[in-house]
């Protein structure tokens, strides 16, 4: 560790929230501690970490000086104020770029703030920047990025995983101790699992989805991204709620995950039953993620839970009925990026251009392979003569996933499985192939299916260096349930490496010559 | 534009096939926030200020469901006897448009809030009476929630359409406003009057809606809109021909005009041995013309699907029966108390109808004047002064409540026929009540009778000549008398009391 680095970027947010209300750090100390590392390590886009699209430094150091303030004035402000956040670039800030990884949305400027952000700035979080993004959150390994890929800080020549490499590798990189992300299929937790990090992708309606630009609306979820499971917690405590803006929003409280979290810190497991999902492991994952994964479930029975294999037979479908839900409604969501009121226009050449002319335009220029992959595969799906075939069977396909989790959780409290077959490929490594890309969320998609949270936490490093994940599934609305099994885990996992996963990823050194 | 299309006689038309009807109707509601935002809806605003991130289709923003428009919807469909879902979603219609801000309507599909109803329409008889007047059921297959869309505005190029036009402007004010579509099953058995059962049943409608208090029903203005679908088949064991949609059909007499061309063109296209082509037609208001708009093939896919973004929704059977009883009186039933209540006669009551003043009549009688007095006043002082100034009579400055009250003082004698219309005239002139304005234009009648006596005493002292010829046996002589009594008094006496008094003093 290079001794220019300030000390405060290691820090977790548990820690700073601590030394911020002690007032023995000032969060404009910490904001700019931060700041400092992101120009040291994020650009250049070519060859630095890349996990940041816009850094808001000024509004940044502002808002510290504003919680300062307060803080001195005596007012009683929330355990996170004055801690440094990155926000996934996918909800919108006002006055702040979105662009969701997309030249359709270059220069936009939103006119309001999504609820999850206007939850951080209530609650007193200093906003570093957007981070980055597969394009509308479309891929698992941040590449499809229109601004160029972010890169591993495990190893700059591996992706970070996607959508949200950008909020996962900020964390690895000591660029922020949290971020937001959001999870359609898995782009919390497999970016999460990729860079050793912890991302929860809460129930669905557990978050606000308003001002979260949306890639599939059934399945979007934002959700919480820490180095900790207790900063993981504390975050989502504090943009969980109800929100009369989003319709599918749940009107109930939030389950006590910074309770669960600290329950769980002391190890122990006695009385929590374990599932570990057959059709999650074996063949297609690779040896050292099984191997990790083995040593996590040996690790549960030592906590003291009851662990049981259990078989969720309609999960092998889920891919499928995912890549046809998903394209759907993504055809329709980015039908109103057209160049008629926002972002991007092109105006074709010739006298009289149309409307239609221009939209046509502005969509073949403004979107990248990806996206134009998954619109004109979800304008087929929900085409006349083919929705009963496609869509409509993937709707049953998604019901009969619901009931098998339903089933599983009748018997047991918690699931478990790897959260990825594999570590971070390298870059450029899927490009070229979607099909296996897509099977890379095999793990994670299943849980957006079905509405229920999950969390991925590292479990070790694989034979090549590279960080493993653990996936832990809960029922809707027990979202503390996989809090209080992180944590376990957590503590035995550190307590056997002598310390974070983290305080292993090596000194950033950019992209090799 | 194409060239002006054959058409049949209507009576010959109708002699040879049988006309089918379909209408949709589209009702902007009156709440005051859009169907799935907080945006406000007033008309007539400057161009994009009714607007938030919702209602313009900003990336993340999303639509909550407006609760009073749903309880519109429901009033609506119980009022047109409709069964209410117990469940039912919202659907996407997706087309690309610059006017609809997220590039996909949300409508409902195939579960609407409402279907499966009825509205019974009192036909009225023809205007020569060679037709009857009859009631016409009219099926109702259902009745949806959606929102409308923006409106573009076409710049440069002479029709103000898009074709020809330099560019194009935007106003999203309208984008987000709920409607209810209701739509008719095909209406069959109407035969030579399925004009008049068209206009009759958009107007009760329209009716229906005013007293349910959900719209303003203002078809010039575009918050209720229709469409009118019209084939023929050769007879009515036939299967149904093939329909024209023409759209925006925006007055009750535009209705039935336009119904009577469709049937004429429809005819000489089947005559000539052609096939009608399954078609959206623009109504010309100018001309009583309907010309060709988009074909409607089966390459149109929306591709519908469940809107996402919106939970279902489940009524409570028990809010739904206490929106039943909030319902107010069906206006047929209504139309038939009150004609029977007040005694008129099935004339007088459609013109009552037509002149849109029962709800002033009602009111007037509830203020305490008889029916047949508030009639004459609505239908006839009223009537002429709202004609002679072009609006309408609701709009006329003066309340039902005065117009009681002007007939109290006639009741009372302290006006006469012809000083009430001047205290009216007051009133309508903003000078206050009827007898705020009595009184300020000093217009009672004189009812003492000891000055009427030295009015007439001096009226026939200047007038030797005529007493004589009263005297000498000709009584039609005091006519002038009385005249010049009347003018002496300024109209302010009762011309029959003022004879009796002349010829009291003249016999004497």
């Amino acid at each position: 560790m290079s001794s220019s680095v300030n000390e405060l970027v290691h820090w977790d947010a548990a820690r700073l929230s601590e030394a911020l209300v002690a007032r023995v750090v000032s969060s404009e100390e910490v904001t700019q501690a931060h700041l400092d590392r992101i120009a040291a390590v994020d650009g250049p886009a070519e060859t630095g970490v890349h996990a940041f699209l816009h850094v808001a430094a000024e509004s940044a150091l502002a808002r510290a000086r504003e919680v300062d303030a307060d803080r001195a004035k005596g007012a009683v402000l929330g355990p996170l104020a004055g801690v440094p956040i990155g926000v996934k670039d996918v909800l919108t800030t006002r006055g702040m770029p979105t662009t969701c990884g997309s030249r359709m949305l270059e220069g936009w400027v939103p006119p309001y703030d999504a609820t999850v952000v206007r939850e951080l700035h209530a609650a007193g979080l200093v906003v570093l920047g957007k981070t980055n993004m597969d394009e509308f959150a479309m891929g698992s390994t941040t590449e499809h990025s229109a601004y160029g890929p972010t890169r591993n800080p495990w190893d700059a020549t591996r992706v970070p995983g996607g959508s949200g490499g950008g909020s996962a590798a900020a964390l690895a990189a000591f660029e922020a101790p949290l971020t937001v992300g959001s999870d359609t299929g898995g782009s919390i937790r497999q970016p999460a699992a990729l860079t050793g990090t912890v991302g929860v992708k809460p129930t669905y309606g557990g978050v606000s989805r308003y001002g979260l630009v949306a890639l599939a609306s059934s399945l979007d979820q934002a959700g919480p991204c820490a180095r900790t499971v207790l900063d993981t917690a504390l975050l989502h405590a504090v943009i969980a709620g109800h929100d009369p803006y989003d319709s599918t929003s749940i009107p109930a409280d939030v389950p006590d995950v910074v309770g669960a979290a600290r329950q769980g810190a002391s190890g122990d497991l006695t009385g929590v039953r374990v599932g570990v999902v057959e059709e999650l492991s074996g063949e297609g994952y690779e040896a050292g993620v099984t191997a990790r994964f083995t040593e996590a479930v040996a690790l549960l029975r030592e906590a003291g839970a009851e662990v049981v294999e259990l078989s969720l037979p309609n999960l092998v479908h889920a891919l499928a009925a995912y890549y046809l839900i998903l394209p759907s409604e993504a055809s329709s969501n980015l039908a109103k990026f057209d160049g008629m009121r926002y972002g991007l226009r092109v105006t074709p050449e010739g006298e009289h251009v149309t409307a239609e002319q221009v939209m046509r335009a502005t969509r073949a220029a403004g979107f990248g392979d990806e996206a134009k992959r998954r619109i004109i595969l979800g304008t087929y799906a929900l085409s006349a003569g083919y929705y009963d075939a496609y869509y409509g069977s993937a709707q049953k396909v998604r019901t009969l996933v619901q009931r098998d989790f339903a089933r599983a959780f009748g018997q047991v409290d918690v699931l478990v499985s790897p959260t990825a077959p594999t570590t971070a490929y390298r870059l450029g490594e899927k490009l070229d192939d979607p099909l296996a890309m897509y099977a890379g969320d095999v793990a994670t998609i299943p849980a957006n299916l079905a509405g229920i949270p999950g969390m991925s936490l590292p479990a070790g490093l694989s034979d090549d260096g590279l960080p493993v994940g653990l996936q832990v599934l809960a029922p809707q609305q027990a979202d503390d349930r996989l809090y209080r099994v992180g944590a376990a885990v957590e503590a035995r996992l550190t307590a056997q490496w002598g310390g974070s996963l983290l305080s292993q990823v090596p000194e950033w050194k950019g992209v090799p010559a | 534009m194409s060239a002006v299309e054959e058409t049949v006689g209507y009576d010959e038309a109708v002699a040879q096939f049988d006309p089918v009807l379909g209408l949709e109707v589209h009702v902007e509601l009156s709440t005051a926030t859009k169907m799935f935002s907080g945006a406000p809806t007033e008309f007539g605003a400057e161009p994009n200020t009714q607007v938030d991130p919702v209602s313009l289709g900003l990336p993340g923003a999303l639509p909550v469901l407006n609760a009073k428009a749903l309880e519109s919807a429901i009033r609506i469909g119980l009022a047109l006897n409709c069964s209410i879902a117990s469940y039912c979603r919202f659907a996407r219609k997706n087309y690309f448009y610059p006017d609809m801000p997220k590039n996909f309507q949300t409508s409902q599909y195939d579960e609407p809030i409402a279907y499966d109803g009825f509205l019974d329409v009192e036909v009225p008889a023809s205007e020569d009476g060679t037709k009857p007047a009859f009631t016409y059921r009219v099926d109702i297959e259902r009745a949806h929630m959606e929102e409308d869309t923006g409106k573009s505005l076409h710049v440069g190029g002479s029709t103000g359409r898009i074709h020809g036009a330099e560019y194009s402007l935007v106003d999203y004010n309208r984008a987000g406003i709920p409607l209810i579509e209701i739509v008719t099953r095909p209406l069959t058995g109407a035969g030579d009057r399925v004009p008049d059962v068209a206009r009759a049943y958009v107007a009760t409608l329209r009716d229906l809606l005013r007293a349910l208090d959900v719209s303003d029903v203002k078809m010039e203005q575009g918050s209720l809109r229709c469409d009118v679908n019209l084939s023929l088949r050769p007879s009515p064991d036939a299967p149904l021909g093939t329909r024209s949609e023409t759209k925006n059909v925006n007055s009750l007499r535009s209705v039935e005009r336009a119904v009577r061309y469709e049937v004429g063109r429809h005819a000489a296209v089947l005559r000539s041995g052609a096939k009608v082509v399954q078609e959206t037609r623009h109504w010309h208001e100018d001309t009583g013309l309907t010309t060709s708009g988009r074909e409607k093939s089966d390459a149109e896919d929306y591709r519908y699907f469940p809107e996402p973004d919106l939970v279902p929704i489940q009524p409570d059977p028990a809010w739904v029966e206490s929106l039943r009883a909030t319902l107010p009186e069906p206006p047929a039933e209504r139309r038939r108390r009150l004609t029977t209540d007040w005694g008129f006669s099935e004339p007088e009551m459609r013109d009552v109808l037509n002149a849109g003043a029962l709800d002033l009549v009602e009111a007037t009688v509830a203020a305490g004047a008889s029916p047949a007095t508030a009639r004459k006043w609505w239908m006839g002082e009223l009537a002429r002064r709202a004609n002679v100034e072009g609006t309408e009579l609701a709009a006329l400055p003066v309340t039902p409540a005065q117009v009681a009250e002007l007939q109290r003082l006639v009741d009372a004698g302290t006006l006469t026929d012809r000083l009430a219309r001047e205290a009216l005239e007051g009133v309508l002139a903003g000078e206050g009540s009827p007898t705020e304005v009595v009184a300020s234009r000093n217009l009672a009648m004189v009812s003492d009778d000891s000055a009427l006596t030295a009015a007439v005493e001096a009226v026939l002292a200047a007038n030797p000549d005529v007493v004589a010829k009263i005297r000498g046996g000709k009584p039609q002589a005091a006519g002038a008398l009385i005249g010049q009594v009347m003018k002496e008094m300024r109209g302010k006496a009762d011309a029959a009391r003022v004879r009796e008094l002349v010829l009291e003093r003249v016999g004497s």
